[in-house]
Parts: structure tokens; C-alpha cells; sequence
């Protein structure tokens, strides 16, 4: 799978190694900006009251 | 010349079932690797910073402003007379902010009425028990937040230290609390919103602020409450507090 995206990218190795670092960076800011918030709330511990 | 350009090249790797799966699962462990990271530092610092800025713009909103005198001249303490005592607002509308020195330099977040999962504490806001008095009446001050996620507003609620001054901020100025003690109860433990804490029936002769989350951290088994009591209130006309100064203006 990832053997297969190196073939397809066009460039020498350092622009097909760039553009995989550019991608990597924008997988990870939409994870932590949108998914990880969402995943999160469903996750952690809610229950910080006391009551009966 | 062809022939030998063919013979060169190398065999493509035919794409197996198994190597995809494997690479997806690799890639999914690398995600929930990613998700702890996030979880564990990331989250609190990009959503605590949010709420942060979020609590210095209060001030705005309730149309009062800082007054000019700077910090360092900041007037004294009203301690004679009894400090003002707003009426409590809607649920989940913000009308004070909260600002520990001993949780850092920038620590300022804002507190909403009421202590509601989704409309006040998933949003961040630090919850005030709406049957418990307002800051500056006569009794107990109670709030409730995330230990973690949301903003984390109550994760170092352990790193207390006797002494340490709390600070509610509402249009009026600053009420100044100092903390006095841990305790640890049950989910069920209501006594700690008691006028005077853990004492039924007791009439109120001081005032008192009560943070409660859970405890231990990433558990909901016990909740962590911390005691603090009131020492004094600064007005807003005579200035920011010196102790607080970078926490109140987000220059921290």
C-alpha cells in the first residue's frame, strides 16, 4: 500500500519524500483539530459532580 | 537495448492482502499512539489556552474593562464591609471567571451557572452547583469541572498548597479566596456543598469556595473537592490585583 503511493508519486525521492511529510503534517492538524476533540468527549470521564 | 532495459528493472512487488492489512494495522496503532499523545498533553494546552483568552475577553463582554491603575499600585483589599454579591444568572451563562496563580502564570478560566455535561462543562466553562451561594454570600461557592479533556480547568487541583489564593473574577472585581484543604469523597458525597461543608443544618458565618472533580485522574471511581476561604475583595475600580496581573490581562 505505502510501497504502492511511493511508486506513484512523481519526482525524484527527496520532492516524493517532501510531499509525503507535507500530507503526513495535514493528516495529523485534521486529526487534532476535529477528530481527537470528538473521540475525546466520547472517552474521557464526564462525571465530576456530586450528587445523589 | 530494450532487452537489457527489461532485464534491469526491478520485479514489482505484487500488493498482498495480508501486507495491506498490515500496513492498515500498523497505521491504526500509530493513530492511537497519536490519540494518547493528544489526549494526555496535546488537548488541555490547546483547549485550556482557548479558554484562557476566552476568560480575559469576559470583561468586554460584561462591558466593565480593566481601570488604569497599574498593578503594582493596585488598591487595597476591601475587608470591612461585605463584598458585593451579584444575583445568579441563567444556566450555562457565564457571570465570573476563575484564576489560580499556583495553576500558572496565564490560569484564567470562565465559570458558567450551572453543572450540565453538555451545555456548561463539555464547553469548557468551570460549573457553579446552582443550589450552592454566589461568590461573596455568606456559605459555600461550589464548582465543578474536568479534570482532564475539556480544557482540563481542575487537573492540578492536587498540586494545591495551603495558602494558595484563588481568585473569582465577576463585573464587580476580584474575591479573593485562600485554599485550606483536600478532601476526597464519594460520587455521592453532597455534604461538600453545604453552606458550611460537611456540616447539615449549620447556619453560614463565613464564606467559603469549593472546587469538586473527579478523582483519580482518567477515573470517575471518587471525587477530589478542595476548600478554600474568603479573605478579601478587590473592586474593580482600584485595579487588577498584583499577584494576578498577568493572568487577568492574558499576558501571561
Amino acid at each position: 500500500m505505502y510501497a504502492a503511493l511511493w511508486r506513484i508519486l512523481p519526482g525524484p525521492w527527496w520532492v516524493r519524500l517532501l510531499i509525503l511529510l507535507v500530507a503526513a503534517a495535514a493528516v495529523v492538524t485534521a486529526l487534532v483539530l476535529w477528530v481527537f476533540p470528538v473521540i475525546d468527549q466520547m472517552v474521557a470521564p464526564q462525571d465530576v459532580t456530586v450528587d445523589e | 537495448m530494450t532487452a537489457s532495459g527489461e532485464t534491469i528493472r526491478r520485479p514489482r512487488r505484487r500488493i498482498s492482502v495480508a501486507g495491506v492489512l498490515g500496513e492498515l494495522l500498523i497505521t491504526a496503532g500509530a493513530l492511537v499512539l497519536a490519540f494518547l499523545g493528544y489526549q494526555v498533553w496535546l488537548a488541555d494546552l490547546i483547549v485550556g489556552g482557548q479558554l484562557n483568552s476566552e476568560a480575559s475577553e469576559l470583561a468586554e463582554e460584561w462591558g466593565v474593562g480593566y481601570s488604569d491603575v497599574p498593578p503594582s499600585e493596585a488598591g487595597d483589599p476591601t475587608q470591612s464591609e461585605d463584598p458585593p454579591v451579584q444575583t445568579a444568572p441563567g444556566n450555562a451563562i457565564r457571570f465570573a471567571t476563575l484564576i489560580i496563580p499556583r495553576f500558572g502564570g496565564d490560569y484564567n478560566r470562565p465559570i458558567a451557572e450551572g453543572v450540565g455535561t453538555t451545555d456548561v462543562l463539555n464547553k469548557g466553562n468551570i460549573g457553579h452547583y446552582p443550589t450552592t451561594q454566589m461568590p461573596g454570600a455568606l456559605g459555600n461557592f461550589a464548582l465543578a469541572s474536568h479534570r482532564s479533556s475539556g480544557g482540563g480547568n481542575f487537573r492540578d487541583l492536587h498540586q494545591l498548597r495551603v495558602g494558595d489564593h484563588i481568585y473569582v473574577e465577576t463585573p464587580d472585581g476580584w474575591y479573593q479566596y485562600s485554599f485550606r484543604n483536600l478532601e476526597y469523597v464519594r460520587p455521592s458525597g453532597v455534604g461538600v456543598l453545604n453552606p458550611v461543608p460537611q456540616v447539615t443544618g449549620a447556619q453560614a458565618t463565613e464564606r467559603y469556595i469549593t472546587l469538586t472533580t473527579c478523582n483519580p485522574f482518567f477515573s470517575t471511581a471518587e471525587r477530589i473537592i478542595a476548600y478554600g476561604v474568603y479573605d478579601s475583595f478587590y473592586p474593580r475600580a482600584g485595579g487588577v490585583p498584583a499577584e494576578i496581573a498577568s493572568n487577568v490581562t492574558g499576558a501571561g
